[in-house]
């Protein structure tokens, strides 16, 4: 403290052997980070040993890898997760945007829309939507439509209406969050600029809460992808469907999940890298936003302050 | 001179608390008017109340011609539907204490945001007159950066070029400069001297009385919902009748 009161640059006469002040400056050794790493390397040389001496065919594993049941199949994953993630994403913000209107009954509908939804199981609902033929044998809509209710309800509509459905009635939840934390300030500027609700909605809200809930968006893109398996249940010629089809015939079953987990795995991580690169570009005029760096690049983070 | 403004016993409540206590206005074409008061006295919900971001629990508040929110019909008071209120609400400029500036777009995106969505100017258009207005508050240097990247008092002049570009009747100022920090009052308070200079009417809700005494037409002094005292600046801040107020300016000049 002394120093503080004594502006001159001598060394105060109380420290007479303080350092210079290009003294060099060595960093702390952190031992435990390198014990860590060696221990986590054993374990993980125990587990690639384990598997690989296990009873599992390797060899069959990348055989059926690039099989082009298997490519086929994946390709109806993703087609299943795109179709039922676009749907759950139109009828979250839809019923999202309800779930705040100042219509009493937009409100309930809404409410009563998530209540169902979210409150029973997934994969019930997918066998409720493919077997909906038993309550409604035909759908007629006067002058659009009039079909056997099992010609228009294929497992891949199924699928799709099961997933996207379940999925709309989370996203209402989240969307309904994400306009919630707008901060009111904004729309309060919106209205003196003479801004309908409409408007104030569309230019200023929706734009604000897409940025707030794409982590969330992300985590149900990612989630997506893995419950369109449950649609194998149905007899739709996914992924999981083709490799069971398969191990049936040739008993090869660990070795076909593998070769689906590799698959997915691939596509959960394309999704997380999509993801990142999306954020970082609504990102841009955020307080504080340098750009971030991509996890995958192994940086250290910063610390948390 | 012609009224620009006129409240009729506006009060309004909060719960059980009532904030305004019945309160009568009049502001004329090109007046500024300073509202003065300690913290709590009502004086920013009775700004929020003419520009109608806050409905009174009775009285109402006529602006430029029209009952702000309401028509009279057979009597009573219809409200309107909301597109005709914004229409009225477009008719005064608002600044913000917090700013309430568009945190994506960029400062020129701010000021086009009104012209070209509610007036429906083209995007040339209303991007020459933003960069003038931008020019007017010192701002023209950084039309294209993010609210984020800007000070406080850089944000309240963009902040008040984005309500003049929408060519408002009135001026109403919310505590502009009460989330600055003390070097960057000057700049803010700078801008809104050259509107009231230029005939701009005005109404401040203000914590600076220096401001009020060298710019004001007209002060009000506001304590617990009421109006205490208005006149000119010289008389109320130096001779105020109202024992209160004299309370108040006493502590506030302190």
């Amino acid at each position: 403290m002394s120093t503080l009161q004594n502006p001159s640059p001598a060394p105060s006469p109380h420290f007479p052997d303080l350092p210079r002040a290009d003294t060099p400056k060595r960093q702390l050794a952190h031992p435990g980070r390198w014990i860590s790493a060696v221990i986590g390397l054993a374990l993980l040389a125990l587990l690639v040993r384990a598997f690989a001496m296990g009873q599992i065919r390797w060899d069959v594993v990348g055989q059926f890898l690039t099989a082009r049941v298997i490519i086929v199949g994946f390709g109806w994953t993703l087609l299943i997760s795109a179709c039922a993630l676009a749907l759950g994403v139109v009828l979250g913000f839809a019923f999202g945007i309800m779930r705040t209107a100042a219509n009493p009954t937009l409100r309930l509908a809404a409410w009563l829309y998530v209540w169902i939804f979210r409150g029973t199981p997934v994969l019930l609902q997918l066998l409720i939507w493919f077997n909906i033929g038993l309550v409604f044998p035909r759908l007629y809509i006067p002058g659009l439509i009039d079909e056997r209710m099992v010609d228009v309800i294929t497992p891949f509509v199924a699928a799709v209406l099961g997933l996207g459905v379940n999925e709309g009635s989370y996203l209402t939840e989240v969307v309904r969050g994400g306009i919630g934390s707008v901060d009111r300030g904004q729309v309060e500027a919106a209205h003196t600029l003479g801004m309908t609700p409409g408007q104030t909605m569309r230019r200023i809200v929706l734009p604000q809460t897409l940025r707030l809930i794409l982590p969330a968006l992300g985590n149900s893109a990612v989630g997506m992808l893995k419950f369109s398996s449950l649609a194998a249940t149905i007899a739709m010629g996914e992924m999981l469907n083709a490799a069971q089809r398969i191990y049936f015939i040739n008993g090869a079953v660990i070795e076909l999940l593998f070769v689906c987990a590799i698959w997915y795995l691939a596509g959960t991580t394309m999704l997380s890298i999509g993801q990142f690169y999306l954020e970082r570009h609504f990102g841009r005029g955020a307080a504080g936003s340098e750009p971030r760096k991509p996890w995958f690049r192994m940086r250290p983070r910063r610390a948390a302050v | 001179m012609s009224l620009a403004v006129k409240a009729v016993g506006v009060r309004k409540s909060f719960g059980s608390h009532e904030v305004l206590k019945g309160l009568d206005l009049e502001v004329a074409y090109g007046e500024v008017l300073c509202i003065l008061g300690p913290s709590g006295s009502g004086k920013s919900t009775f700004l929020r109340c003419i520009n109608h971001l806050e409905v009174p629990n009775s009285g109402y508040v006529w602006v430029d011609g029209s009952i702000m929110g309401y028509e009279p019909r057979g009597g009573v008071l219809q409200e309107l539907p909301v597109a005709r209120l914004r229409a009225q609400q477009r008719r005064l400029g608002m600044v913000f204490q917090h700013f309430n500036l568009f945190a994506y777009r960029t400062v020129l995106g701010n000021v086009i945001e009104g012209p070209m969505v509610v007036r429906g100017l083209r995007r040339a258009e209303a991007e020459a007159r933003a960069m003038q207005l931008l020019d007017q508050v010192g701002m023209a240097g950084r039309a294209s950066s993010y609210p984020a990247q800007l000070s406080g008092g850089q944000k309240q002049r963009v902040a008040i070029a984005r309500a003049l570009a929408m060519e408002p009747s009135v001026m109403l100022f919310d505590e502009p400069t009460s989330a600055l920090d003390p070097e960057l009052v000057g700049e803010v308070l700078e801008v809104m001297r050259g509107l009231a200079k230029g005939g701009t009417t005005m109404i401040v809700v203000t914590h600076e009385i220096g401001f009020a005494r060298e710019v004001a037409d007209r002060v009000l002094v506001m304590i617990d919902g009421e109006i205490r005292e208005t006149g000119k600046p010289e008389q109320v801040l130096s001779e105020p009748r109202d024992p209160r107020v004299r309370t108040f300016l006493s502590r506030a000049l302190s």
